[in-house]
């Protein structure tokens, strides 16, 4: 039979994946909105950063009252410490996509620079990224975890081909100078959202093997 | 299970089994001790943990068909300590017992902390002065009963009461002190004080401690060994043991959700 404690533990759970499906949502509509040049779609993507922000400090807040009231223990406890970091990694991740929407409105408003290839595969690969690693967390999934973090290198790369790739854009004309520069962000973003599911990844694995794996590089 | 262990060891129990008559109360059990620091034995009601306590100071040689197999080593004198021919009482004196529920004699504060040294023959009243300030500023009580240390002891709180089968249990020098839940009958207030000295003491004393109560495995051990059925089913430092056990049963227990 499951005690009040596992009930607990089983709604804190459920919360956090109800964030995690929100951050995900947020992530897709901001490419989206850039992409397909959709203000709107950019401006719902801000105006709804609140409610994750609100999920975040009752996540907080709910963990703090179990460590105070009940006191867990191993497995427990590595859940609840567990839960605290990830949704501060799904937080900063919500306000990543803040940032590229208020990018996209930016950029919506002049003619495109040029094609967008490589942003929405950053997105792709980034978004895949958080949702494995969440499906990790439910599953204590180690092995998918641990190729969430491995994908974490590609996300880097591309990064880097988008950065040089708009350098020679701006070096090419001046007045190209204040797109590239946002669109490099944006990049920026995914970049960082990639890392924050890295951090995730890594989470699953202390939750479930009680090993520290962050700063080692994963073989 | 040695590996876990780095500094220098004060007992180390090898295969000890024991019996009740033809019960096997304790299976193969296997353990190192390291001086000068707490362990504490945990597990369900019934597991054996104070039946393996009370080997240490021979409390089952007070029933005949108790039966001890194996080897309890108390170092460094590398002795056996329970072989029939070693003398329990001499070994009561250096491995000392505090109980669950305090146990004071009927008799004066100052006599309860001398009792053990007159036992030894000690009987020089400025010795006996000497001891008694010692054992009870040892066991956190002296300034509250400096003034009336010809006081009965039984108008001590239980808390005082406990800790003056502290500083008692101290009196003999013992090398190992052996706690056998012994906060359960005090209030939250008491229990912390008790729960203070354990960790003061073990700069002068190796501990070993039964509790049913986890949190205070976890705040005052440095080791913990979980058991379950007359075996040691994991032995590790206590800060692993309640962040990331090996042992299913372990966590089992440890969570709460144990049978």
């Amino acid at each position: 039979m499951a005690t009040i404690f596992d009930r607990e533990l089983g709604k804190l759970k459920e919360k956090v994946l109800i964030m995690g499906t929100m951050v995900e949502t947020a992530i897709r509509d901001a490419v989206a909105s850039l992409v397909e040049r959709n203000s709107e779609l950019a401006r719902k993507v801000i105006e709804k950063d609140y409610k994750i922000n609100a999920l975040d400090v009752e996540i907080d807040e709910e963990c703090i009252r179990l460590l105070a009231l009940r006191q867990p223990r191993a497995g427990d406890l590595r859940f609840i410490t567990t839960a605290m970091k990830i949704t501060t990694d799904l937080e900063r991740m919500g306000d990543l996509a803040e940032d590229i929407a208020e990018r996209a409105i930016e950029l919506n408003e002049e003619p495109m620079l040029k094609p967008y290839i490589d942003i929405p595969r950053m997105a792709e690969i980034s978004q895949g990224m958080l949702i494995d690693a969440l499906d990790a967390l439910i599953k204590g999934d180690t092995n998918l975890a641990t190729d969430v973090i491995k994908r974490d290198d590609e996300v880097d790369k591309l990064n880097l081909q988008v950065f040089n790739e708009l350098l020679f854009f701006m070096i090419q004309d001046p007045t190209n100078v204040s797109r590239a520069t946002r669109i490099t962000y944006i990049s920026k973003y995914l970049e960082r959202i990639a890392d924050h599911a890295t951090n995730i990844a890594e989470m699953v694995i202390y939750l479930v093997e009680g090993k520290i794996v962050r700063h080692i590089t994963i073989e | 299970m040695s590996v876990i262990i780095s500094g220098e060891l004060k007992a180390e129990v090898k295969n000890l089994n024991f019996y009740y008559g033809d019960v096997h109360a304790l299976r193969d059990i296997n353990l190192p001790i390291e001086r000068r620091k707490v362990s504490a034995l945990i597990g369900p009601s019934g597991c054996g943990k104070t039946t393996f306590l009370r080997c240490f100071n021979r409390m089952h040689d007070l029933y005949p068909h108790n039966r001890y197999e194996g080897k309890i080593i108390l170092h460094p004198d590398n002795i056996n300590i329970i072989l029939p021919e070693i003398d329990p009482i001499e070994i009561r004196m250096q491995i000392s017992m505090v109980f669950q529920k305090p146990n004071p004699f009927p008799k004066s504060i100052y006599e309860n902390v001398a009792y053990g040294l007159r036992v030894r023959g000690i009987n020089k009243r400025q010795l006996l002065d000497e001891k008694v300030e010692k054992s009870l500023r040892g066991a956190a009580l002296w300034d509250e009963v400096k003034d009336r240390l010809h006081n009965l002891a039984f108008d001590l709180s239980g808390g005082q009461q406990q800790r003056l089968c502290i500083a008692r249990a101290l009196a003999t020098d013992p090398r190992i002190l052996l706690f056998d839940e012994p906060t359960s009958a005090l209030d939250p207030t008491a229990t912390s004080k008790i729960e203070e000295l354990i960790v003061e003491l073990k700069n002068e004393v190796t501990i070993i401690i039964v509790t049913h109560n986890m949190q205070q495995a976890a705040r005052v051990s440095d080791y913990t060994a979980f058991m379950y059925l007359g075996e040691i089913i994991e032995f590790d430092k206590t800060d692993k043991i309640f962040t990331a056990p090996s042992n299913r049963l372990t966590e089992e227990y440890i969570t709460g959700r144990f049978g």
